[in-house]
């Protein structure tokens, strides 16, 4: 070994140390970890379920779960698929926007926004167990 | 240029429908009565779920459905004897809802019988419900038959009268159809008394009717297709030979058998509903009988919504439901059976690819 690979070897070794006690190391967590990550998840799915219940949503006072009892029938594991409605494949989030626009004729919201997520949230945990199907109609 | 030919495709659709519906039943069914003057028939119409938009005005794809079925059945021929609205006339049991569909229903050309369904009960347990349409539960005959009307959809006292701050917030928990702070819905010991009484006077080869909101069998007990008091009513109407009851609420078509007591759901004209196998966290007992309905398209707001057409010549029910964009059905009781039978998809060979829900 040459002292100039030892050297550099020990210097990437002290520099761990040092390091090390201010970072977290990226591929260690704990159980705490998870369950903040969980409360942080299912924070979000409860915001979808308000949203769902809510007539707020749209104009008309109609709301998804009228229509759709626990998110049944929405069919996440589907998408992307082929709307034969609409001639082309889309995404979940293009289906409730559909649905917000029609049966609820409320302003779509914008694909990345808060409340689209906290809608595909609380469906897909409604769905959860279900085997993914892409394109099945 | 879609929307009219949409509209002359729907008209035609419909028309086509009345003419199915006044050629159909007669030829189809064994004729219970020997007296042809007693074969007969009526229309049914539910879950219309008339709803006022705060601000003012109501929701436009419900009214369309309710003045639908309204307009078709008066072009019903031969006529119906008379009609029966199945409940959830309106949405969260407002005077203003209760209202305005009382207005559509009063452009029938028939006496029509009313049943109570949950959205019209909960805001006053039925007290303007009762100014419009008068007692909750009652009984009549006719042409030989024996009908009853039962409000299924009460709970359990305490509910109902003790844990909500507000009279508008149990009308609220149960509009929700999969609202955990919901609760099953019963016909109660006060109504199975009074049923009781009621049929000591019927002979037990009469056939018997009984409408009600609720399914009298246990399908889903987390969206309420289920009365909880179901097996005490079945006891009540065992000693009859002939016993069919019709219920709304499910906002779907179901049937099934037992016993001596054949049952059929109809359909809402308002909106459809999923089966409840369709919510992967449930376990749901739809019946095995059932030949679901096609899946619903929702890019026609009609589609999977409709109302039904009834003949009792056999003395059993034979049902015809006129879906607005979609084949239509029939469901009739069949003697060889002893169960109602789709005429048309029954064997599983004959099933399509939409009946399947998932
Ligand atoms: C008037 C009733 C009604 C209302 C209200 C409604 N939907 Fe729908 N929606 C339907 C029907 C019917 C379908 C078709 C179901 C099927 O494919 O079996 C559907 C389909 C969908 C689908 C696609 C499912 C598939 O497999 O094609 C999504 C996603 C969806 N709805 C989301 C929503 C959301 C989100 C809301 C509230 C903003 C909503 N819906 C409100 C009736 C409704
Ligand atoms: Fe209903
Ligand atoms: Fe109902």
């Amino acid at each position: 070994m040459s002292k100039k690979i030892a050297g550099a070897a020990l210097m990437a070794i002290v520099l761990a140390m040092i390091v090390g006690r201010f970072t977290v190391k990226a591929d260690e967590f704990t159980k705490e970890d998870l369950e903040r990550w969980q409360n942080e998840y299912m924070s979000v799915v409860e915001k979808g379920r308000a949203l769902w219940v809510s007539p707020e949503l749209g104009t008309n006072g109609v709301a998804c779960a009228q229509c759709h009892p626990n998110a049944a029938n929405t069919h996440p594991e589907t998408y992307p698929k082929f709307q034969q409605q609409l001639g082309r494949v889309i995404a979940l989030r293009d289906m409730i926007n559909w649905c917000i626009l029609n049966p609820l004729e409320g302003p779509t919201l914008a694909l990345d926004s808060a409340e689209m997520i906290a809608l595909e949230a609380y469906i897909l945990f409604e769905r959860r167990g279900v085997e993914l199907a892409p394109g099945k109609h | 240029m879609t929307e009219l030919k949409m509209n002359r495709r729907s008209f035609l659709k419909s028309a086509g429908a009345l003419a199915a519906v006044s050629c159909l039943p007669v030829s189809m069914v064994e004729l219970a009565f020997a007296d042809q003057k007693k074969n007969f028939t009526f229309a049914y119409i539910s879950d219309s779920h008339i709803q006022y938009i705060t601000g003012g005005g109501f929701v436009r794809n419900w009214d369309r459905g309710l003045i639908r079925a309204v307009a078709e059945t008066n072009l019903l021929q031969p006529k119906p004897d008379f009609v029966v609205f199945g409940g959830d006339l309106a949405q969260l049991g407002m005077k203003e809802e209760l209202d305005h569909g009382a207005e559509m229903l009063a452009k029938l050309n028939y006496k029509t019988y009313c049943v109570m369904g949950e959205h019209d009960y909960y805001l006053d347990l039925g007290e303007y419900w009762s100014k419009l349409y008068g007692p909750h539960y009652y009984s009549w005959d006719h042409k030989g038959v024996h009908f009853i009307t039962l409000n299924s959809i009460i709970t359990y006292d305490e509910w109902t009268h003790e844990r909500w701050p507000t009279a508008e917030q149990p009308m609220l928990e149960m509009a929700g159809l999969d609202n955990p702070n919901g609760s099953p819905f019963m016909v109660g010991e006060e109504q199975r008394k009074w049923l009781a009484k009621d049929l000591e006077k019927v002979k037990k080869d009469t056939p018997v009717v009984l409408f009600s909101h609720s399914p009298i069998q246990k399908i889903y007990k987390g969206w309420n297709f289920w009365t909880e008091d179901a097996e005490d009513v079945h006891a009540l109407l065992k000693p009859f030979d002939d016993v069919t009851v019709v219920y709304g609420h499910v906002h779907q078509i179901q049937y099934n058998q037992i016993g001596n007591i054949s049952l059929h759901a109809v359909m809402a004209t308002a909106w459809p509903w999923p089966y409840p196998q369709s919510y992967a966290q449930a376990e749901s007992h739809l019946p095995k009988l059932t030949v679901p309905m096609n899946r619903a398209d929702p890019f026609f707001e009609r589609d999977a919504t409709g109302w039904q057409f009834i003949n009792m010549a056999s003395g059993r029910v034979a049902m015809s439901y006129n879906l607005y964009n979609n084949t239509n059905r029939t469901v009739a009781f069949d003697p060889k059976t002893g169960t109602p039978r789709d005429s048309a998809y029954q064997n599983s060979e004959n099933r399509i690819p939409p009946q399947t829900h998932y």
